[in-house]
């Protein structure tokens, strides 16, 4: 790859206190991939991401954004180059509106791009132009999912970072989340990294996927591989999803 | 029935005898001094725990009554014992009486209460109830606001009156100071008042040690808060809820024990004397002036009357308040408002969006205790006199009071609470010690029947559109 990946994990361990919670994790997202990371509860799928936005801070190991090294960064700064984050459990502002959730979001980008960029997402996501002066505490689950990703968005980010966003939703609204991921790399060229428990859906939209396990990374490949691989359909398949 | 209202007495019996049992040592025996040789010796109240005791009796009762949906019985019942508290019965003592009085109000209250909730709901979803309703949302302030200004010129305005007004007013400006760190940014501070006590000492030094005026040392004042804003910001940035309100409590009693003890500095708790107040365009208002100075009566050509410092005093602190809150209006509506806001709502998320924490709250507290210090300057202007006493741990309490039951947040609701907290004891000094204890009963049924507080809803910062009728919402 002549370019540098938009983002590299290089042997990075996280602790929390004296327990170790990453053993050296090497992956990597080239531009305009999705990447999905699957893998158990307690798999350090969610430390790994917090660790990216230097929160923990990994304690050996480099997190590199476009060739930069930012494992020493505090988050806004990290943010601040380009990365967004849909936390896990989506923490919209449950005291605010949809609008002013929305311009939280885009505390980093350009006013002038504003509006059109309330256009785009309130296209993509029509419920959301709806309910707009309603408050995010309010909304149901799925419709504070995508008010997450949009709010992510409105910082017209280059590398989107997704936790979970399949966390407690109806399977109906999962299937229609993860094709607006789809579309916001297709469409908008958001390079996506994506962590999730729901290893059918991820894996099936994803270019390529890692499987992490007790804190290392356990395997590797295309989506649509990994989804093949009998050790993936055995440990995090079966009996799960169709 | 028969075995609801069995279980009833017994439920009321038990809180009789749990009063008693508390009561008979605080209410039933009173040591007194019966002379150098035999020391102390008991008086008996029983007659006072008894009535007491009575009174609770039937108050749970009709408490419970009201419960079980059996309003009208439980009202009758305080209708009674307001009947009998205001009766000229002979009770042991004029506090049984209001005690006896005040829980058939209450009684009465609970018993209407839910009348009154369904009349109001049913009022506020009618055409004209809504209506209504928006028209006061969006004229209420204004009014107020013109009843404030056109107050010293009504009949109402006089010495006792304008003095209240005053003091409504600079708790009012110190409500709507602290709501920017409590209410917006969520930061919990105990110990607000020590911004007040910055300010007022600052004005208090300068102008009594290097002749500085009011108008010069008032943003000089401001910017001495803040910066101990910033100063108790720092230590605090990583803690939150209860550890934060902790150390910002601490932090109040450091600055009141520096400036008692700074005996070289602050004169300790003798406090500071004729500090000047402020002047109208360099003219003082005193009956004489000083050399080399003139009077307002002497400026204006009007004859001397000491109300009109006081209608200064007041028109000072309303356009100080007013500026607060003009200032926090227009804050909340730029970033780092909002980022307030978002702060308040969720840390982890601002962080994701980029929003540097640090600086978020830093500038909460700064900006909090700024208007603090404008405050306590005009505090010390207005009293001239100052000492340690008068930034004690129960104002930084009535502060956040007045923020909390105001509504979090809410800036019309602190003008409301201010009203409440600080008007209403005041109006009733003649209630003794007792005006203390309604103090009490008025917050503990805000809280109650208001849980939120008394303006709850938030507005929204700014809206896209107008609201259609039958759409989005």
């Amino acid at each position: 790859m002549a370019e540098p990946p938009i983002l590299a994990v290089k042997g990075v361990k996280t602790f929390y206190g004296a327990i170790q919670a990453l053993h050296g994790v090497d992956l990597e997202v080239a531009r305009g991939e999705i990447v999905a990371l699957i893998g158990a509860n307690g798999a350090g799928k969610s430390t790994l991401l917090m660790t990216i936005c230097g929160n923990p801070r990994a304690r050996a190991g480099a997190v590199q954004f476009d060739g930069e090294d930012i494992t020493a960064l505090p988050t806004h700064e990290i943010v601040r180059r380009g990365v967004a984050q849909v936390p896990e459990g989506r923490r919209i502002f449950p005291r605010m509106s949809v609008f002013e959730n929305l311009q939280m979001g885009a505390t980093l980008a350009d006013p002038a791009h504003f509006s059109h960029d309330l256009e785009r997402v309130f296209a993509m996501f029509p419920r959301l132009a709806e309910r707009r002066d309603q408050r995010g505490g309010t909304l149901s689950g799925g419709e504070q999912q995508m008010l997450a990703i949009s709010r992510a968005l409105m910082s017209r980010p280059r590398l989107l970072l997704l936790d979970e966003p399949s966390l407690g939703l109806a399977p109906l609204i999962v299937r229609q989340i993860f094709e607006a991921i789809g579309r916001i790399a297709r469409e908008e060229g958001v390079t996506i990294f994506l962590v999730e428990q729901n290893a059918y859906h991820a894996l099936r939209l994803a270019d390529r996927g890692y499987v992490l396990a007790n804190g290392r990374v356990r395997l590797s490949g295309g989506g649509r591989e990994l989804l093949a691989n009998a050790e993936v359909r055995a440990a995090y398949l079966e009996g799960g999803h169709p | 029935m028969g075995a609801r209202l069995s279980s009833m007495l017994k439920d009321a019996g038990l809180t009789a005898f749990v009063a008693a049992a508390l009561g008979i040592f605080i209410v039933g025996f009173r040591t007194v001094d019966v002379g150098s040789r035999k020391g102390l010796g008991f008086d008996y109240q029983f007659a006072d725990l008894a009535v007491a005791v009575v009174t609770i009796f039937f108050g749970r009762l009709g408490l419970s009554l009201a419960a079980a949906g059996l309003r009208w019985p439980s009202m009758v019942l305080g209708a009674a014992m307001i009947a009998a508290g205001a009766s000229p019965l002979e009770l042991p003592s004029g506090f049984l009486h209001w005690f006896v009085a005040l829980g058939g109000v209450l009684l009465v209250i609970r018993g209407v209460w839910p009348w009154a909730n369904d009349a109001m709901t049913a009022a506020a979803g009618s055409r004209s109830g809504v209506v209504l309703g928006r028209a006061g949302a969006k004229w209420s302030g204004w009014l107020l606001l013109a009843a404030a200004v056109a107050m010293p010129f009504t009949p109402f305005g006089d010495q006792k009156t304008m003095d209240l007004g005053v003091l409504i007013l600079t708790y009012v400006m110190l409500g709507w100071g602290l709501n920017i760190v409590v209410g917006l940014a969520g930061l919990l501070d105990l110990g607000y008042v020590a911004f007040y006590a910055v300010g007022a000492y600052s004005y208090a030094l300068l102008s009594t040690q290097h002749g500085l005026g009011f108008w010069v040392v008032l943003p000089i004042a401001g910017m001495m808060a803040a910066l101990f804003g910033v100063l108790l910001g720092f230590p605090v940035l990583r803690l939150r809820g209860d550890y934060l309100a902790i150390v910002t409590l601490g932090f109040g009693e450091i600055i009141r024990l520096v400036i008692l003890n700074w005996f070289d500095l602050t004169n300790g708790p003798a406090g500071i004397g004729s500090i000047p107040g402020p002047t109208l365009f360099g003219a003082v208002f005193a009956e004489t002036a000083p050399a080399g100075k003139q009077t307002v009566s002497q400026m204006l050509g009007i004859p001397f009357d000491g109300i009109h410092r006081l209608i200064f005093l007041y028109y000072i602190i309303l356009f100080l308040a007013l500026i607060t809150n003009l200032f926090t209006q227009r804050m909340r509506r730029l970033p780092v408002g909002r980022a307030w806001e978002a702060l308040r709502e969720d840390e982890t998320a601002c962080r994701a969006l980029g929003i540097n924490p640090t600086n978020t709250k830093l500038t909460a507290f700064a900006v909090g205790a700024m208007f603090a210090g404008f405050a306590g300057s005009f505090f010390a202007a207005k009293q001239r006199f100052i000492s340690p006493e008068s930034f004690v741990f129960i104002e930084s309490a009535i502060i956040l009071a007045i923020v909390v039951l105001g509504g979090m947040g809410s800036q019309i609701g602190v003008v409301l609470a201010a009203v409440l907290l600080i008007g209403l004891p005041e109006w009733f000094r003649d209630l003794g010690n007792y005006r203390m204890l309604a103090f009490g009963l008025a917050m503990v049924l805000i809280m109650v029947f208001r849980p939120r507080g008394l303006v709850a809803h938030r507005e929204p910062s700014l809206r896209l559109h107008p609201i259609k009728p039958g759409g989005g919402r």
